[in-house]
């Protein structure tokens, strides 16, 4: 059971530019521009997203945070404890460009749960989504917009980012879980 | 299986959160009063919104059934409730079937049989929400029962301390009046103890007998003082009960006019705790009794603070039980 790394450090810092570049290539007005970060790890990747973006286009553009856990679909069949981080959303959403961030796109109800706590906040003139990786497995008609590596992987296996804010490493790695059947 | 497979299975940490049900806070452990607390400061954001609403509950309903009145503890309950997406409805045991004689556990399951995943109760009599909870499958939130318990007017105060003082370890709470009939000084004196809170509690020796302060009195050990002055010095968070006034015709009163000589928080009595000592009261008030007005409405005081976080807390209490019912 290996654990295969898929994105090292520096593919991750060089994906994230990308990224940037695109967000700004596709925002014409950059200064209208608010990226929102997923929790947990998708608040350091819009900061680094943002930081990007001040050295390439010298604009400085808001950074927000978002906790989707008061607008999941599954809280009964959450196994651990339900706990709410931080939302701060710094600046009033109404009429701005949102790119939403998060590590990895999956089923998609994440998206869909962010997108309904933004849209209760004001009226943003649009959201777009960033995902450093998007595996596969939609539940539902989502996309991102901005996609830094797309890894088809089976419902078995275990895709995990690790950022140097939250736990001290840059890297994305893919295991395969035992299931319960193989256990 | 080889052994290098179980490794790659990480153990699940057990959860904080231990209870279906909130009787009291005697149970709770710090780590779950800190829950309580963090899941407040994020419905405290919801609350700032334009729109205070999410939809963590929908599809939960709660009932409350109170045999008492009340005006903060039943309203927090439903807007907490409707501020998290499920349907609240009440039931006044006056205006039901229960003057009719229909009896707790078949009123109570009657509104399980309606569709409630939660009853918030308040009664008169100790213990009777814990002996619906062998009844029927809903949680149960004690809302007040008799002097026992009113575990989440303990946790509103607690948070509202703890808000103001960033820490509840090491401080000093004193808490004054008819301490031997009150649910709420029960309650608060569990959760400060098992914040790390000094305790002293004050009164007249007939509402404040002296083995209230030992350990064996289905309490925590506190400081007993019967003199108001003494209980105040240094207080960090002085913290007054409403003097219930039919207490002076069963005779634990000499008079009401003593009682304010000898126990009202007076602008000079506070003066004698710590300068920044915050003045908490769980309502309603009766002022010019337990407490001066200047001091209800001055700047110690965070009497409508409780109030507005018992929203929060009630948010979260709700939140909370709800993620750890079965599905």
């Amino acid at each position: 059971m290996s654990k295969k790394i898929i994105m090292t450090q520096e593919d991750i810092k060089r994906t994230l530019a990308r990224i940037a570049h695109e967000i700004i290539e596709r925002n014409k007005v950059v200064e209208n521009l608010i990226l929102v970060g997923i929790h947990t790890r998708g608040v350091p990747l819009a900061h680094r997203l943002a930081a990007n973006i001040e050295d390439f286009a010298g604009v400085k553009i808001p950074v927000g945070t978002l906790d989707i856990s008061l607008y999941r679909d599954d809280l009964s069949s959450l196994e651990l404890q339900p706990t709410v981080k931080n939302t701060d959303i710094p600046v009033n959403v109404d009429g701005k460009s949102i790119v939403l961030v998060d590590d990895v796109l999956y089923t998609g109800r994440s998206i869909r749960a962010a997108m309904d706590a933004l849209t209760d906040m004001g009226r943003p003139h649009l959201i777009q989504l960033a995902v450093l990786i998007d595996r596969g497995h939609r539940e539902i008609p989502i996309r991102a917009d901005y996609v830094g590596k797309n890894m088809p992987s089976s419902r078995h296996e275990d895709i995990q980012v690790k950022l140097q804010e939250s736990d001290g490493v840059d890297e994305v790695a893919i295991t395969p879980t035992p299931t319960a059947e193989e256990g | 299986m080889t052994t290098e497979q179980i490794k790659t299975v990480a153990p699940k940490p057990a959860p904080v959160w231990q209870h279906r049900h909130i009787l009291d806070i005697d149970d709770f452990s710090r780590e779950e009063i800190e829950l309580v607390f963090n899941t407040t400061q994020a419905m405290k954001e919801v609350l700032s919104r334009p729109i205070k609403r999410v939809p963590a509950l929908r599809g939960k309903t709660l009932i409350t059934l109170f045999y008492e009145a009340s005006t903060r503890t039943r309203l927090s309950f439903e807007l907490a409730a409707k501020n998290l997406g499920a349907d609240a409805a009440s039931l006044s045991a006056t205006a039901s079937s229960v003057t009719k004689g229909e009896s707790l556990i078949d009123t109570v399951s009657t509104l399980e049989a309606l569709g409630a995943d939660i009853v918030v109760m308040r009664h008169p009599h100790s213990g009777a929400p814990d002996i619906v909870t062998r009844y029927v499958e809903a949680s149960i939130i004690n809302a007040g029962d008799g002097w026992h318990a009113h575990p989440t007017q303990a946790l509103l105060d607690l948070y509202t301390i703890q808000e103001h003082k960033s820490t509840l370890k090491g401080l000093k709470a004193v808490i004054i009046g008819d301490i031997l009939h009150s649910r709420v000084a029960r309650s608060n004196i569990w959760g400060m103890t098992t914040m790390g809170m000094d305790v002293t509690l004050c009164g007249p020796p007939t509402l404040l007998p002296d083995e209230m302060g030992e350990q064996n009195h289905h309490l925590p050990p506190t400081n007993i003082e019967h003199n108001i002055e003494r209980a105040l010095d240094g207080a960090d968070a002085v913290m007054t009960l409403r003097l219930q006034l039919e207490r002076q015709q069963s005779g634990l009163l000499p008079s009401i006019r003593e009682y304010v000589q000898l126990y009202q928080l007076t602008e000079a009595r506070l003066k004698l705790a710590k300068p920044d000592a915050l003045v908490l009261h769980p309502g309603p008030v009766n002022e010019e009794i337990e407490i001066a007005p200047a001091i209800v409405h001055g700047p110690q005081s965070v009497i409508n603070e409780q109030v507005a976080n018992g929203v929060a807390v009630r948010m979260a209490l709700l939140y909370i039980l709800a993620g750890s019912q079965k599905p």
